[in-house]
C-alpha cells in the first residue's frame, strides 16, 4: 500500500480549541476537556488506529470477508485489531459510565471517527453499528434490556446491526413485509429476509444484537404499522450468559465494489426470538435514533477517506517530477520539476484541502450542537443539528467521494492501478452516497421535513447565527472584502432559494424537490462557507493579540480565500437552478427517454 | 518491592528525522515526540511485575524540559502509579548528559529507597547507552544491561542478555539495575479509561537543585550530518565476480 497517513492532529486541536472554543463552552462536562487532555487521548487513539487498525487496511481489501459452513469470517488480523480497540475502551468513549462508557462528549468521539475510518474503514464499521445499536436500545429501552445489553455493546464485547432493507424494498420501509407474531407480553416471533446488512455476521465477537423492523400482524397500514425489535444472535439468558442459537441464519454475503471487508448479508430470520423495543408501531421513530448517528457518521467517513486522498496525493505530488515548471523569473526550469509545481495539480490539491478543512469543521460543528443539545437540554442546538445532519451526510459523501477521486487523477495512470491503494479509497468512498438513505433521500428529508419542522425554526436559526456573526464581528476590511462580502452574498442565494420553495413548494411539492438534491449542495457549500469565515476570523484575531502565525495559520487564510473565491460562488448557480423548478425537469412522458 | 522506570521524552521513532540548517543539531520544531521505545519496552516490564503480585509500586521519573510531562502521563496511563517530573532546563533543544541525568536518579532511589531500577538501554535521540551504566556505579549496585528476559526469585533475579555472540544468562542481587533491550516484551497501549484515570494519578515537579545536582553540559556539539545517501547498487553476472567485488572494492572479505 502505498497511501499516506497520518491523524491531522494539529488540526483537530486547532478547530476543537481555537475555533469552537470547546473546553470554554457551559456544557456538562466540557471544562475537563483540557489542551493536554485532548491531546493525551487523541494521540493515544492516533496511534492505536495507525499502527493496528491501518496495516490491515489493504490486505483486508484484498482478502475479503469469507462466508463458509453459514458463518462469516472477517480477514486476516481483524479479529486481532478488533481485541485491540475493545482493550482500549475506545468503542465506549461518548457512552454512559452507568453502563460502562467513559461519557466523553460525541464531539471527540466524532474525532476518533474520522481517524479510525482514514486507518480502516471496513473494520470501523462494525464498531460504529455497535455504536448505534447501544444508542438505540439506550433510548427506547426498558431497564432489563438496558442492563442486559448494554455493558457489553458499550465494550464491543457484542456487536449491533440495523436491518431495515429487504429484497423488494429499502427506502419506502411502508413495504417491509417481515412480520412480528406476538408470543408473550414483549415477546414476539420474527420471520422474514433482510438484506444489505452490514456487519450482520462475523468472528469479531461472541455475540451480535440485531435490530430489526417488522410489522405487528393487524396493526396500521403503512410506516405507522412498523416495530422495532432486539434480535439477538444467541439468546441470553436470565443470568447474562449466551443461550441457544436464535432461529436465524446468513443467507449469503454480497460481493460489492468497496468496504470489502466489511460482510453484508442477508439475514434470515425463521421464527426467531424478538423483543419488541420501545412502543408498538413507533418502530420507525426508535431506528431514527440509529439512523441520526449513523448519517452523521456516514459523512465523516467519507471525510475520513477524502483525507487519506488527499495526504496521499500531496506526498505523490512531491516526490512525482514531471514536467518544467515556471519559475520565478518567469522562464521555465530546465530540467523537470516536482507536479505539485504545475496550477492544475495545484488546483486539485487546493480543491481538496479547502474543502476537507471546511467540511472538518462543520463536521465537529455539529457535533458540538449535539452535544448542547443533549447535555445542556438546548432545543436550538439539537434541532439545528438535525438540519444539518442530511447536509453532512449527503454533501459530504457527496464531494468526499469527489475528492478521492481527484486524488487519484493527481496519481494519474497509478491511480488506477490497485497496488497504488487510491483504487481502494474511491471504491470504499462510494457506499457513503448510498447508504443510510441515498443522497436523493437525504435531500428530500431535508427540503420535505428538516426545513419545515418546527416552523421553519432550525433554517431561521441557522440564518439568525450568520446574520449576527456577520454584524457582530469587527474586522480587517482585507478580511471583510474577502471573506464576509462573499458570504453576505451566498446567504442571499440561500434566502432567494428558500423563498422559491416557500412560494411554490405548498402548491406543488414537485417545485421543490425537483431542486433538493441543488439545495443540499447549497446549504453544504454555505455552511463550509461559515466555516471558513469563522476560522479565518480567530486566525486574525490571533494576529491581532500579537500571537505568532506559523505556517499552519499562514495556510489557513489562504486556503479560506481560495474557498471564498473558487467554491463558494456555486451558491449563485445553484440557486439559479433550484429556481428553474419541475417544469422542464418532469415534462418528458417515461416512453420518451 | 517499589520499580523505579525513567522515561525520556524524544523524537518520535516514526519521524523522518531532519538535520538543522546550521548543523547545531536536530529539527525539533513542531516535531512529534513520544516516549523512548526502549523505556516503554521496561515500563511494560514493571507493569508485568506488578501485575504478578511481585511489586508494589511503579514510580516514573522523567528529567528534561517541562514538555515531559506529557511522557510520564502516558506512563501513568499504561501503569504507573505515580510520577515525578524533574525540571532540568526550559530548553527542549538541549539534552540533558547521561552523567547528571544518573545523579538525579541516583538521589531519587535513596530518596524513595527503591530496589530495582528499570530502564531502557538506550535513548533512540543520541543513542548514548551510558546512564543504568552510571547509575549502577553511582548507586554501587549490580547492573544487568540488554536484558531480552527477566526472572524474578525472591532478593534475586535472571536476567537473559543479548551479547553479539549470542544469549548470556546472570543472576543478580536486589537492588540493582537491568537495562532492557528490544524484545523483551510488546508494550501495550494505554486505554481509554486509564488515561482518564491517570489524570488523578500524582505527578510530583522538582528541579536538580532539589536533589543537589547542577546540570551542565560536558560535551559539545561540533556538528550535525545527515547519513550519507546510499548508493545505487550494481547487478553482478556471477557468483565469482560478486566474491571478487567484495573483496577488492568493498573490501569486506
Amino acid at each position: 500500500m502505498l497511501t499516506t497517513y497520518q491523524a491531522p492532529l494539529e488540526e483537530f486541536h486547532f478547530l476543537f480549541h481555537e475555533v469552537l472554543h470547546a473546553s470554554e463552552q457551559e456544557i456538562e462536562g466540557f471544562s475537563e476537556l483540557t489542551p493536554e487532555f485532548t491531546s493525551e487521548i487523541l494521540t493515544m487513539g492516533a496511534k492505536i488506529a495507525t499502527e493496528v487498525m491501518l496495516p490491515i487496511n489493504s490486505s483486508g481489501d484484498k482478502e475479503g470477508c469469507k462466508f463458509e459452513n453459514g458463518l462469516v469470517i472477517t480477514p486476516k488480523g481483524f479479529v486481532k485489531a478488533f481485541d485491540e480497540i475493545r482493550k482500549g475502551g475506545w468503542a465506549g468513549l461518548d457512552c454512559d459510565p452507568l453502563y460502562g462508557g467513559q461519557g466523553l462528549p460525541i464531539t471527540l468521539s466524532l474525532i476518533f471517527g474520522e481517524i479510525f475510518s482514514s486507518c480502516n474503514i471496513s473494520l470501523t464499521i462494525y464498531k460504529a453499528l455497535t455504536h448505534g445499536t447501544y444508542a438505540t436500545i439506550y433510548a427506547h429501552g426498558n431497564s432489563i434490556q438496558k442492563n442486559t445489553y448494554l455493558p457489553k455493546l458499550v465494550t464491543c464485547e457484542w456487536t449491533g446491526t440495523m436491518n431495515l432493507t429487504e429484497p423488494h424494498c429499502g427506502t419506502d420501509l411502508g413495504m417491509i413485509k417481515t412480520k412480528a407474531e406476538p408470543i408473550s407480553e414483549g415477546e414476539y416471533k420474527i420471520t422474514g429476509q433482510k438484506i444489505f446488512i452490514s456487519a450482520g455476521d462475523h468472528d469479531l465477537s461472541e455475540n451480535i444484537i440485531h435490530l430489526v423492523l417488522a410489522k405487528v400482524p393487524g396493526g396500521p397500514t403503512g410506516v405507522k404499522g412498523i416495530s422495532l425489535f432486539i434480535v439477538p444472535k444467541f439468546l441470553v439468558n436470565n443470568d447474562g450468559s449466551l443461550g441457544r442459537k436464535n432461529n436465524l441464519s446468513i443467507g449469503s454475503i454480497e460481493k460489492k465494489m468497496g468496504i470489502h471487508a466489511n460482510a453484508t448479508c442477508v439475514l434470515n430470520y425463521d421464527g426467531a426470538t424478538g423483543y419488541l423495543l420501545g412502543e408498538k408501531h413507533q418502530g420507525v421513530q426508535a431506528m431514527f435514533t440509529m439512523m441520526n448517528e449513523a448519517r452523521l457518521g456516514v459523512g465523516v467517513q467519507s471525510l475520513a477517506l477524502a483525507e487519506v486522498a488527499y495526504q496521499s496525493s500531496l506526498t505523490y505530488s512531491k516526490e512525482r517530477v514531471q514536467g518544467k515548471s515556471l519559475e520565478s523569473d518567469g522562464k521555465f526550469s530546465t530540467s523537470p520539476k516536482p507536479i505539485i509545481c504545475h496550477p492544475d495539480v495545484r488546483r486539485n490539491l487546493m480543491n481538496q484541502k479547502s474543502f476537507i478543512e471546511g467540511a472538518r469543521a462543520l463536521t465537529l460543528w455539529t457535533a458540538l450542537l449535539l452535544d448542547k443539545g443533549t447535555r445542556s437540554s438546548d432545543k436550538k442546538s439539537y434541532g439545528l443539528a438535525s438540519l444539518l445532519t442530511p447536509v453532512i451526510k449527503g454533501y459530504i459523501s457527496d464531494i468526499g467521494f469527489d475528492m478521492t477521486v481527484v486524488g487519484q487523477q493527481i496519481f494519474g495512470g497509478h491511480g488506477y492501478i490497485e497496488e497504488w491503494g487510491m483504487s481502494q479509497l474511491v471504491r470504499d468512498s462510494r457506499i457513503a452516497m448510498i447508504y443510510e438513505g441515498t443522497n436523493g433521500v437525504q435531500a428530500i428529508d431535508l427540503v420535505g421535513r428538516k426545513l419545515n419542522s418546527d416552523g421553519g425554526a432550525n433554517i431561521m436559526y441557522l440564518l439568525e447565527l450568520v446574520t449576527t456573526y456577520l454584524h457582530q464581528s469587527t474586522v480587517s476590511e482585507e478580511i471583510e472584502n474577502e471573506f464576509f462580502v462573499p458570504l453576505k452574498n451566498s446567504l442571499n442565494d440561500l434566502k432567494s432559494a428558500l423563498k422559491f420553495f416557500l412560494d411554490n413548494g405548498t402548491k406543488n411539492p414537485n417545485a421543490a424537490l425537483a431542486g433538493a438534491s441543488d439545495f443540499l449542495h447549497l446549504l453544504g457549500v454555505f455552511c463550509i462557507g461559515f466555516m471558513w469565515v469563522k476560522i479565518v476570523s480567530r486566525v486574525s484575531e490571533k494576529k491581532k493579540a500579537g500571537d505568532k502565525i506559523n505556517k499552519f495559520l499562514e495556510a489557513k487564510i489562504v486556503t479560506g480565500r481560495y474557498y471564498m473565491a473558487n467554491t463558494l460562488p456555486k451558491t449563485k448557480f445553484l440557486a439559479t437552478k433550484i429556481k428553474a423548478g419541475d417544469k422542464i425537469l418532469m415534462s418528458l412522458e417515461p416512453d420518451q427517454f | 518491592m517499589k520499580i523505579l522506570v525513567p522515561v525520556k521524552r524524544v523524537i518520535d521513532y516514526n519521524v523522518k528525522v531532519r538535520v538543522k540548517s546550521d548543523g547545531s543539531g536536530v529539527d525539533l520544531a513542531n516535531i512529534k515526540m513520544s516516549m523512548n521505545p526502549f523505556d516503554e519496552i521496561a515500563l511494560e516490564e514493571a507493569i508485568r511485575i506488578k501485575e504478578a503480585g511481585k511489586a508494589d509500586e511503579i514510580i516514573a521519573v522523567s528529567i528534561g524540559a517541562s514538555q515531559s510531562q506529557e511522557t510520564l502521563r502516558t506512563a501513568l496511563a499504561m501503569g504507573a502509579d505515580r510520577a515525578i517530573l524533574v525540571v532540568a532546563t526550559d530548553d527542549v533543544n538541549q539534552d540533558i548528559e547521561p552523567l547528571d541525568v544518573a545523579k538525579i536518579l541516583h538521589a531519587i532511589v535513596v530518596e524513595e529507597r527503591t530496589d530495582l531500577i528499570l530502564c531502557g538501554k538506550q535513548a533512540i535521540d543520541n543513542d548514548m547507552n551510558a546512564t543504568a551504566q552510571m547509575l549502577s556505579a553511582l548507586m554501587g549496585c549490580s547492573q544487568a544491561t540488554f536484558a531480552s528476559k527477566i526472572e524474578l526469585a525472591g532478593e534475586k533475579i535472571k536476567v537473559t542478555r543479548e551479547v553479539d555472540g549470542g544469549l548470556q544468562v546472570v543472576e543478580v542481587t536486589l537492588p540493582s539495575v537491568i537495562s532492557v533491550d528490544l524484545r523483551l516484551n510488546e508494550p501495550r497501549y494505554a486505554s481509554l479509561p486509564n488515561i482518564m484515570k491517570a489524570k488523578r494519578k500524582p505527578l510530583e515537579q522538582k528541579e536538580p537543585k532539589d536533589f543537589n545536582v547542577l546540570v551542565k553540559n560536558r560535551l559539545e556539539i561540533i556538528e550535525t550530518n545527515e547519513p550519507a545517501e546510499r548508493m545505487a547498487g550494481i547487478k553482478v553476472s556471477s557468483v565469482d565476480e560478486l566474491v571478487e567485488k567484495l573483496k577488492n572494492d568493498a573490501g569486506v572479505i
